[in-house]
């Protein structure tokens, strides 16, 4: 061995760690700043009184620690919230279901055309996001209306996916255009016809697009108000109209807080069991 | 009866024809190679046996049976890619039951083919694992045995051996043939490599800009090739430009300008006056110090221009007096010893009157 070169080769390794973490260290603190420290700071509001006009109420009253599970009993008592988160995520799985049934034949077919097309026809799905998001909805109102649709579960659904719908193309694209066209030739020359070969070579290999299409628009989904409010009746509010309306018109910022943290356990809850689902399913197979 | 029989076959990009009236007969058994430099067709041939293409004139036959119009899918036909395109979301053991899942087997006739044909390329252990585990030697041989489980009348390779180093290749061509003798399946084989074909093939298709050359068995392939194309293409050669001085049943005497006669094999059907080039390889050339050569019927003085040492031989480049230059190719046989001549030596390279061949043309 050279003399000195563990020497270097240490020095080496000092740079490459000092280097990862000048990297990764501006972002890091955009999300504690943006991110951590207002999530902590809402569980805490979960934890407290609301103010006599909104807001919070004093942490400190008469020396005393003001904390509470008010919000939390209240949310357990009442029924019509378990049915409003149930039905949020109701919407928000057939939103995806109807996203990927559109997006997945659409995405195909891009990632299948000449490649010089390609770019035209990624183009023209991100389109819409070039006009504003209101406007887009506002649009609907005008093509739901006439056909008596309008402030039906049916529009919110219909607004829902139409928002949604290029977030599950992009990633689905994204990953089925870099599937290589031997192994379908492959499952030809070995027998395979076309519904065959889409089942057991196309489909498996696009799990990881379907679940990021999966994750862009069912997370969104549920926290979503402006469509409900827009496109949707009385009776069609979901979890995000709910936040919302516990900030802004009921002041009861704890119940919002609460609300919302609840909405994020739920999402966690969800793609952890997703991500064992997923694990176990590899497993065994 | 030939197992797979094309006949007449074209196929046209365009202005260009890929494959130019190609015929050929593969019999039932064999391993036939069709070898040719890129772009000679015989990647569009193998394509169009396996059904991914259709020729524009002619047809094929297997077992005399049409191909024509029958989808990849339904031909008894399975091919080993140059990629392997083994499908990286299944292990090896789903990789190699696939053909075998869409005939719909009964799954505990699947396990037993598939334990046989693990055993057959020696892969046993690694059924469970993914491609991606794999060294590319042993995803070969899971490409291979996905493409034999099923027994298909027909094994069609297109170049497997392209991605492996030197040494592993040569363990695969060995191992290739045995396989093919183990399984008697016909493997049609394609390559650039006039090596991999030589050492592999019963027998040989050389191909070029879309035409077969030759097709014959390895050894005459390289001992008698058919024209300069086939006997440039397969090994080295010296080609000299000789005009026929006499032609009788015993030999040739061939009149190489600025050099005189040289004495050669004869040859049916060629006549005096005619112009062609003397072939010779350069294992049959020697290289000697002038006045040992003289017991050799062709012997012409020359100069060492340059030598290549490859260990086993070494290469000398020797300029003769018309300034033509001879390659010869000298074993080494004493030890530490690199070169028996020195550049700028002028030397006599000789070789025997039964050696090299006269090309027409």
């Amino acid at each position: 061995m050279m003399p000195g070169s563990t020497s270097r080769a240490e020095s080496r390794s000092h740079a490459d760690r000092a280097t990862k973490w000048a990297v990764s260290l501006p972002p890091s603190l955009f999300l504690i700043a943006f991110f951590l420290l207002p999530s902590l700071l809402m569980v805490a509001a979960s934890f407290r009184h609301p103010g006599e006009f909104g807001g919070l109420a004093p942490l400190f009253l008469d020396g005393r620690l003001q904390l509470t599970l008010e919000t939390y009993r209240f949310f357990a008592g009442d029924f019509i919230y378990a049915e409003i988160f149930l039905r949020s995520f109701v919407v928000a799985g057939l939103t995806t279901l109807l996203c990927l049934l559109l997006a997945y034949p659409l995405a195909l077919l891009i990632a299948r055309s000449p490649k010089r097309r390609r770019d035209l026809l990624v183009l023209l799905v991100i389109l819409p996001f070039a006009s504003n998001f209101l406007i887009r909805v506002y649009a609907w109102i005008m093509l739901l209306g006439p056909a008596g649709l309008l402030y039906t579960p049916f529009a919110v659904i219909v607004g829902m996916v139409y928002v949604h719908l290029p977030f599950m193309i992009l990633p689905l694209y994204t990953n089925l255009e870099k599937h290589d066209p031997a192994l379908l030739e492959a499952a030809q020359d070995l027998g395979a016809g076309a519904w065959t070969r889409f089942w057991r070579i196309t489909l498996p290999l696009s799990l990881p697009g379907i679940w990021s299409g999966t994750a862009l628009v069912f997370i969104p989904v549920l926290g979503m108000f402006a469509v409900p409010e827009l496109l949707g009746g009385t009776r069609d509010i979901l979890i995000g109209n709910l936040i919302k309306e516990q900030f802004l018109d009921n002041r009861d910022w704890p119940l919002g807080a609460t609300l919302s943290i609840l909405l994020t356990v739920a999402v966690l809850a969800l793609a952890a069991l997703a991500a064992r689902a997923g694990r176990l399913r590899g497993k065994t197979s | 009866m030939a197992i797979l029989e094309i006949r007449n076959v074209t196929r046209r990009f365009g202005e260009l024809n890929a494959v130019d009236d190609v015929s050929l007969a593969i019999e039932a058994g064999e391993f036939f190679t069709l070898l040719g430099p890129s772009g000679c067709g015989k990647t569009t041939l193998l394509r169009m046996i396996a059904g991914f293409d259709e020729p524009d004139e002619g047809a094929l036959f297997l077992d005399g049976q049409p191909l024509a119009g029958i989808p990849p899918e339904r031909r008894p036909v399975h091919t080993v890619f140059q990629s392997y395109a083994l499908f990286p979301h299944m292990t090896v053991a789903e990789n190699v039951a696939f053909p075998l899942q869409m005939v719909r087997l009964a799954d505990d006739e699947i396990r037993r083919r598939l334990r046989e044909t693990l055993d057959l390329v020696h892969l046993a252990d690694k059924a469970g694992q993914y491609p991606h585990e794999l060294s590319g030697g042993q995803k070969q041989r899971v490409a291979l045995a996905r493409g034999l489980i099923n027994r298909p009348r027909l094994l069609l390779l297109d170049e497997p051996l392209g991605a492996l180093d030197a040494k592993l290749r040569e363990q695969m061509e060995r191992e290739l043939i045995a396989l093919q003798r183990e399984v008697g399946i016909t493997f049609v084989f394609v390559t650039h490599s006039q090596q991999e074909a030589l050492a592999l093939s019963h027998r040989i298709a050389v191909m070029n800009a879309g035409r077969v050359e030759q097709v014959d068995v390895p050894e005459r392939l390289y001992g008698f090739p058919k024209n300069r194309f086939v006997a440039d293409f397969i090994g080295t050669i010296n080609l000299i430009e000789v005009a026929v001085a006499a032609a009788d049943a015993h030999h040739l005497r061939l009149t190489a300008p600025g050099l005189g006669d040289i004495f050669a094999p004869p040859l049916a059907g060629i006549r005096a006056g005619e112009r062609g080039a003397f072939a010779l390889r350069p294992e049959q050339v020697r290289v000697l110090s002038s006045k040992a050569a003289a017991d050799l019927k062709n012997h012409f003085p020359g100069q060492v221009r340059d030598y290549l040492y490859l260990g086993d031989v070494t290469v000398y480049k020797v300029a003769l007096e018309n300034g033509a230059v001879l390659e010869a190719l000298e074993a080494n046989a004493a030890p530490g010893c690199a070169k028996f001549h020195e550049i700028g030596d002028v030397v006599d390279v000789g070789w025997r009157h039964d050696a090299g061949l006269y090309l027409p043309g």
